[in-house]
């Protein structure tokens, strides 16, 4: 149809019919361009030029209540090195990213050895397990800080066993454990989800010819389940560490980074820097090594799912 | 197959798993029944699981201490328009990945990718700047912007473009062979296909820019822009301590609605997210 129309608008000097200006090929070019226009005009503004921006940044001496802005070439990067609060920050990060993913990973797994047991009203633990996911964060946040107090819930409870409880927030030995625990009951519902498919793939032919075979329950765990879920548990750890260095909200409503810098993660000694004290370039520089973790972090996951995929096939 | 469990271990698990419960289904508890007790049981001794006498007047005290109700509303429609402004672009886009051939698609579709690197929480500073630059700061424009565009919406239209790739192909062929555009193709085939991949974006995104905060409180500074969690954290008294009461009456106010329609649509909501956490 489209030829026709094209020949019958072709100048008779031309032989040859010339070619359709609208292809299939072109239509399918301009159709795929304009569905993707939006996201990729996003990405360009939203997050690349920005990512731009956040490195530039970080070559400045910016303050913004001095109105200074000096171009100051790789001093951030120095101060980073010279600055005697960071290998806290870094340490306090690590020590909420590795406390998460062990007590995380471990209840999640549990949760979902347990839920994929046959037994009646399932459905109802599972959904009370997965509640606190779809509780507001801040809500749950402040419930559990609630709890926390000194003279709170949690301490009321241990005084009627005859327990002095501590003051978990602000003692420096139960601060982080606290923000810790808060966190994980808030969202390893998702990872005992996770899990539990994983469970439900394991073939159950091996178990029984393990049965068979007269090995324990705890064998058959630790010899086929474990092995054939591991693709999970890696996958969930670093999703699981990737969450915990975003952490943000939790600490400034329960703890605000104490007491002393206890539970100061990288996040928020960034908002720290920038929005209370007003060092733009120092918090940019602090944004690119927070970039540097969390890319590589996701880089990592990517190359290990690969890996795991082409094994699964 | 597993047989049933001799009841001794069934009993055992039971109590097992209803002791494990208590830290997932207590604080809800404790934050819906000590926001209607009287300031005066708050911290009592023994801990009172149920108030002598319900007092309501936190949650009159809610809406009078700050503009509440227009906090509601703030999160309420910022949550929808995000939600709905992130399934458009993230469906199109992830469509356009999957199913159409155009030159530089799997270039393009690396640099979108990109987004999945790059937390906002990195990008807060230059964002923060950005915005100013355009006066939109203490407005709710970068709270909309930045998750329908931004990396947010990335993760959304990764997991359509993996729902998209699955369709078979013969379902469009017919379509083409009787001459529909590809728009037509996507909005009368492809998209309602697809609605338990949108279903599972949609909870993921509303649920994301319901429990936002970072941006809200470097963003917003008039209490009647706030949104919802950083509302819940100004119940403070002179001295800037928490009036306890009060803040449990507004997160009750927050956590309740979503929590109910959680009940309504676990089984959604389950499958859902557990599909989304799979990046």
């Amino acid at each position: 149809m489209t030829d026709a129309s094209v020949t019958r608008n072709a100048t008779p000097t031309q032989a040859a019919p010339t070619r359709p200006l609208w292809t299939l090929a072109r239509r399918e070019a301009l159709a795929g361009s304009l569905f993707v226009a939006p996201q990729l005009l996003g990405v360009a503004v939203f997050v690349l030029l920005p990512l731009a921006l956040v490195f530039w940044y970080s070559l400045h001496e910016w303050n913004v209540l001095a109105n200074t802005f000096e171009f100051t070439g790789v001093q951030n990067y120095q101060a980073l090195l010279e600055d005697t609060t960071l290998p806290p920050v870094l340490m306090a990060s690590a020590i909420f990213a590795a406390g998460l993913v062990v007590f995380n990973l471990s209840l999640a797994l549990l949760l979902a050895v347990l839920l994929n047991q046959k037994l009646l009203g399932i459905t109802a633990f599972r959904t009370f397990f997965f509640s606190p996911v779809v509780v507001s964060l801040v809500a749950w946040t402040i419930v559990w800080g609630f709890l926390l107090q000194h003279n709170g819930g949690i301490n009321g409870v241990l005084k009627l066993a005859g327990i002095e409880g501590p003051n978990w927030l602000r003692s420096p030995g139960t601060a982080m454990a606290s923000v810790i625990v808060v966190q994980v009951f808030k969202n390893v519902g998702l990872n005992m989800i996770l899990f539990l498919a994983a469970l439900q793939g394991v073939p159950r032919e091996l178990y029984e010819a393990a049965r068979i075979d007269g090995a324990s329950a705890w064998r058959q765990f630790r010899r086929i389940t474990l092995p054939l879920i591991s693709p999970t548990i890696l996958l969930t750890s670093v999703i699981t560490v990737v969450g915990a260095l975003q952490v943000f909200a939790q600490i400034a409503v329960l703890t605000q980074g104490g007491p002393g810098q206890s539970t100061t993660v990288l996040v928020y000694y960034l908002y720290q820097q920038t929005f209370q004290f007003h060092r733009f370039g120092y918090g940019s520089t602090l944004a690119i090594v927070l970039f540097a973790i969390v890319a590589l972090l996701t880089l990592a996951q990517w190359q290990l799912r690969r890996r795991f995929v082409f094994q699964e096939q | 197959m597993h047989g049933r469990l001799p009841p001794r271990t069934q009993a055992a698990l039971y109590g097992l798993m209803c002791l494990l419960l208590v830290p997932f289904v207590f604080p809800t508890w404790w934050m819906v029944t000590s926001s209607v007790k009287p300031i005066s049981e708050i911290f009592a001794f023994p801990p009172q699981l149920w108030p002598t006498h319900a007092d309501w007047s936190s949650y009159q005290q809610v809406f009078t201490l700050q503009p509440f109700a227009r906090q509601y509303w703030n999160s309420a429609w910022i949550a929808a328009v995000v939600t709905l402004g992130t399934l458009g672009v993230a469906s199109m886009a992830g469509y356009a990945f999957a199913r159409i051939r155009f030159p530089g698609a799997n270039a393009l579709f690396v640099v979108v990718l990109t987004g999945l690197l790059i937390p906002s929480e990195v990008t807060i500073v230059p964002l923060f700047q950005m915005f100013r630059a355009m006066g939109l700061v203490n407005t709710h424009w970068p709270l909309v912007l930045i998750p329908i565009f931004g990396a947010p919406c990335v993760f959304a239209t990764f997991i359509m473009r993996q729902f998209f790739i699955t369709l078979p192909a013969e379902l469009e062929e017919a379509a083409r062979v009787d001459g529909l555009g590809r728009f037509k193709i996507f909005r009368t085939i492809a998209l309602p296909l697809a609605r338990p991949a949108l279903a599972s974006v949609a909870i993921f995104t509303f649920l994301h820019s319901w429990n936002l905060y970072l941006e809200p409180i470097v963003f917003l500074s008039t209490p009647s822009l706030f949104t919802l969690p950083q509302a819940l954290t100004q119940f403070t008294d002179a001295y800037g301590g928490p009036m306890w009461n009060i803040q449990l009456a507004a997160a009750t106010l927050t956590a309740l609605p979503v929590l109910l329609v959680f009940v309504v649509a676990q089984k959604q909501f389950i499958e859902g997210l557990a599909h989304t956490g799979l990046k």
